[in-house]
């Protein structure tokens, strides 16, 4: 049965999902890029994935598109002018997004929305009912749990009214992230973003401070938890399998010192091919409207170095068996955990990447959280394996030693009991103290929600036992979700109660 | 170095005051009252053994006649609690000053302040002034959690270094209080008194307990009357969770009536309090 017999027959898959599939089969028939037979050898063995970005990108893996210029002068490609009131607005953003790219093919970011939408809010009747139209379109449309809406860091009347639509409609599209940061988020609207999260699993909480630091001001979230330059995005997302790697190394020293600068190189030459194909050869960066009309800037675009599979990865280093006795419980784990991450930061610094520009000609490091087909034997990016998580504190403490390392993305997810619904201040007091430390992203939600944060997308529980009962659902991360929930137990992790 | 016995710490609380704290429960408690949740803090232990006998999983063992609790071994199973008849734990540990302000640090950028509870936290006075003393330095917000039954009026510089106390009224009908606790309320309502005089009264606590209209009745208005608008009244539905057998043989298996409790939120603020919370 060929491949392409497969996808056309499938009833689980919508026909937007088998497009998808099929546009992905034909690029991989593509040999152009000469990539090295050791990396093809590297992602055979399982050291290392290319996540399937396939074999010749048309477009970088994420783009981030600055939509304040949207909202200022319109789009000449798109034959529209600057909207004038609310419902144009809306409007205008629902049609761009059907135009920007990814490697899903969905638009993984989808604006700063309060900030985008505050001018234009008048009427607060009038204007609820403008953004759940607005919502509920993106839900419908984009059915993919990866399109991601920003919000905060101000209290704004938008961010209200977004939150208010989020907690009611209960959708796992978009994914949203709140810009936090306590001297310019007032405590009252934290509070309702903690509420709305321990309703509907989102928003998380990104350190605004954190993030404004290393981007200049301007930045967003995109996707799961991945940080971007404003007006840039992500050329693509290779990532080092640490716990398979791990596996061969006979010792410390030659996990550190030859397998790991080893396969640093192959991916990083691997990562710079497929860069230089897309600004130089590729469409898009010559011809694409977004670049021609300014909403990204090629030099805005960084190289993504992923990682998965810290926790095992020392676990067997140190020939650790019980999880609950390793990294996460153990000093001397963590400390090796951090060495590892440090020197591995510092191979990825002195690589020269080419096109970065504003990203200081490196590559940055992202904590990758793994795709379903990993299973038990490999953590999320720097993660304690599920069902061995500490206590909270203890977990955020750890958490702190790794955020540092990642700016184009990490985090951890919490699970609270029901009673945190009668507390989101108590909540906030939990992120606030967790950001100060150097927490980069928090997310969380309630043990017995429809709603739940799988690895770093949400997907519905309802959704998953429809197709447990191989029934086509519209969300195509609900497979994904799926996967997670039966070979890696991604919803079984530990919960906050009393 | 004074030490105190700490029956139970939760790092990450939200029903124990304001925000998320850190809550501190010690051993020992003047009162036996039926409806307590947790009557293995009652008592102190008298070393006498028997729950070295029937721990499942040998967490428990005897060293220089005392009993010693290993920690590490242990799963949790309450097997201990439910052999000792002296309404005591060997889950207990005691602490310094000092050790738990190692335990609070750790938690200390995540939580809002610190509830010390019990048992009755008030039976160590002198080492709870040290401990708050300390807490202060941080600084997070410091409450008691008590019964009532040992004067606060005698220690000045303990209220000091608190930001409230909440005060559990189990009965104002003095005779129904010996019944229901073992013991007189003067000292209850002499301290809810005195606390509304000084300002450091957080809230006050009453339990609704089940066959017991009238005497409930009594509590809830005559609280309401003396505090007015000037802390909180947090009115508690029994529930049989952690009760002890005897306790549920008066008091019964079952939440205390949603109904008549609604009717209770409308007693107290006709006798004037303001702020009633409900859980």
């Amino acid at each position: 049965m060929s491949e392409v017999y497969k996808i056309v027959t499938d009833t689980t898959l919508t026909y937007k999902q088998q497009f998808v599939k099929l546009a992905k089969l034909g690029e991989n028939t593509d040999d152009t890029i000469p990539y090295n037979p050791l990396w093809l050898q590297a992602k055979e063995a399982g050291m290392v994935c290319d996540l399937f970005e396939g074999a010749l990108p048309y477009r970088p893996r994420y783009i981030i598109p600055d939509y304040s210029i949207l909202m200022e002068r319109g789009s000449d490609f798109l034959e529209i002018g600057a909207p004038t009131d609310l419902w144009e607005a809306v409007h205008a953003l629902l049609i761009m997004y059907n135009h920007v790219p990814s490697v899903s093919s969905f638009p993984v970011f989808l604006g700063d929305l309060d900030t985008l939408l505050e001018p234009f809010i008048e009427d607060e009747k009038q204007a609820e009912k403008a953004i759940r139209l607005f919502m509920l379109h993106i839900d419908r449309v984009f059915t993919d749990s990866f399109v991601h809406a920003n919000i905060g860091p101000k209290d704004t009347k938008a961010g209200r009214i977004i939150l208010k639509v989020t907690k009611e409609l209960q959708t796992a599209v978009p994914n949203m992230t709140l810009k936090y940061d306590p001297d310019e988020t007032s405590d009252e609207f934290a509070a309702l973003c903690a509420s709305t999260m321990l309703e509907t699993a989102k928003p998380s909480f990104a350190n605004h401070r954190m993030f404004k630091k290393e981007y200049d001001d301007g930045y967003a979230l995109a996707s799961c938890y991945n940080g971007f330059r404003m007006g840039g995005g992500g050329y693509t997302l290779p990532r080092l399998k640490l716990a398979h790697i791990a596996k061969q190394a006979n010792s410390i020293a030659h996990f550190k010192d030859e397998l790991l600068p080893h396969y640093v190189d192959l991916m990083s030459e691997f990562m710079d091919m497929r860069i230089r194909f897309m600004v130089e050869e590729s469409a898009f960066f010559k011809s694409n409207f977004l670049v021609r009309e300014g909403f990204v800037k090629q030099e805005n675009f960084v190289g993504m170095f992923g990682m998965v599979g810290l926790a095992e990865c020392v676990n067997t280093l140190l020939n650790i068996e019980d999880p609950l006795k390793g990294y996460g419980h153990l000093k001397q784990a963590d400390d090796l955990g951090e060495d590892i991450i440090r020197h591995l930061d510092d191979l990825v610094s002195k690589h020269t990447a080419p096109y970065s520009e504003n990203s200081q000609n490196r590559y940055w490091l992202h904590a990758q959280v793994g795709i379903e087909s990993d299973g038990l034997g490999s953590s999320p990016g720097t993660r304690i394996p599920i069902g061995a998580e500490p206590e909270t504190h203890q977990q955020i403490n750890h958490s702190t030693r790794f955020h540092k390392y990642f700016p184009t993305g990490t985090g951890d997810i919490y699970r609270f009991d029901e009673t945190w619904k009668n507390t989101p201040e108590a909540l906030v007091d939990i992120i606030r103290g967790a950001l100060e430390k150097g927490v980069r992203y928090f997310s969380g939600y309630c043990e017995n929600n429809d709603l739940v944060r799988v690895t770093g997308y949400l997907v519905k529980r309802s959704e998953m036992e429809k197709l447990d009962r191989k029934e086509a659902v519209k969300n195509h991360a609900t497979v994904l979700g799926q996967n997670s929930r039966d070979l890696a137990k991604a919803l079984d992790r530990r919960v906050n109660r009393k | 170095m004074i030490k105190a016995p700490v029956c139970k710490i939760i790092p990450f609380s939200n029903v124990d005051g304001p925000g998320n704290r850190m809550a501190i429960f010690f051993q020992g408690c003047p009162f036996s009252c039926w409806n307590c949740h947790n009557p293995e803090t009652i008592n102190r232990c008298n070393n006498c053994g028997l729950c070295i006998e029937t721990c499942p999983e040998n967490a428990l063992v005897m060293r220089a006649n005392e009993v010693f609790w290993l920690e590490e071994k242990c799963v949790s199973c309450d097997q201990c609690i439910k052999t000792c008849p002296n309404l005591s734990s060997p889950r207990v540990i005691y602490y310094t000053t000092d050790q738990l302000m190692t335990r609070i640090l750790e938690v200390a950028p995540f939580i809002r302040g610190i509830t010390v509870s019990g048992g009755e936290a008030m039976m160590y006075p002198e080492f709870l002034t040290e401990l708050f003393g300390k807490i202060q330095e941080i600084p997070l917000n410091g409450l008691i959690d008590s019964n009532g039954f040992l004067s606060f009026e005698s220690y000045p510089k303990l209220l000091s270094l608190i930001d409230g106390v909440m005060l559990d009224v189990k009965a104002t009908d003095p005779s129904f209080h010996k019944k229901l606790t073992g013991r007189t309320n003067n000292d209850v309502l002499d301290n809810l008194h005195y606390l509304l005089s000084v300002k450091k009264l957080y809230e006050v606590r009453i339990v609704c307990l089940p066959g017991y209209d009238e005497q409930n009745r009594i509590t809830i208005s005559t609280v309401s009357q003396i505090i007015g608008d000037q802390c909180r009244l947090k009115l508690i539905k029994y529930r049989p969770y952690g009760v002890n057998e005897e306790g549920r043989k008066i008091l019964g298996n079952e939440t205390f009536d949603e109904v008549l409790f609604l009717e209770y939120k409308e007693l107290a603020i006709t006798n004037g309090a303001k702020q009633v919370v409900m859980v």
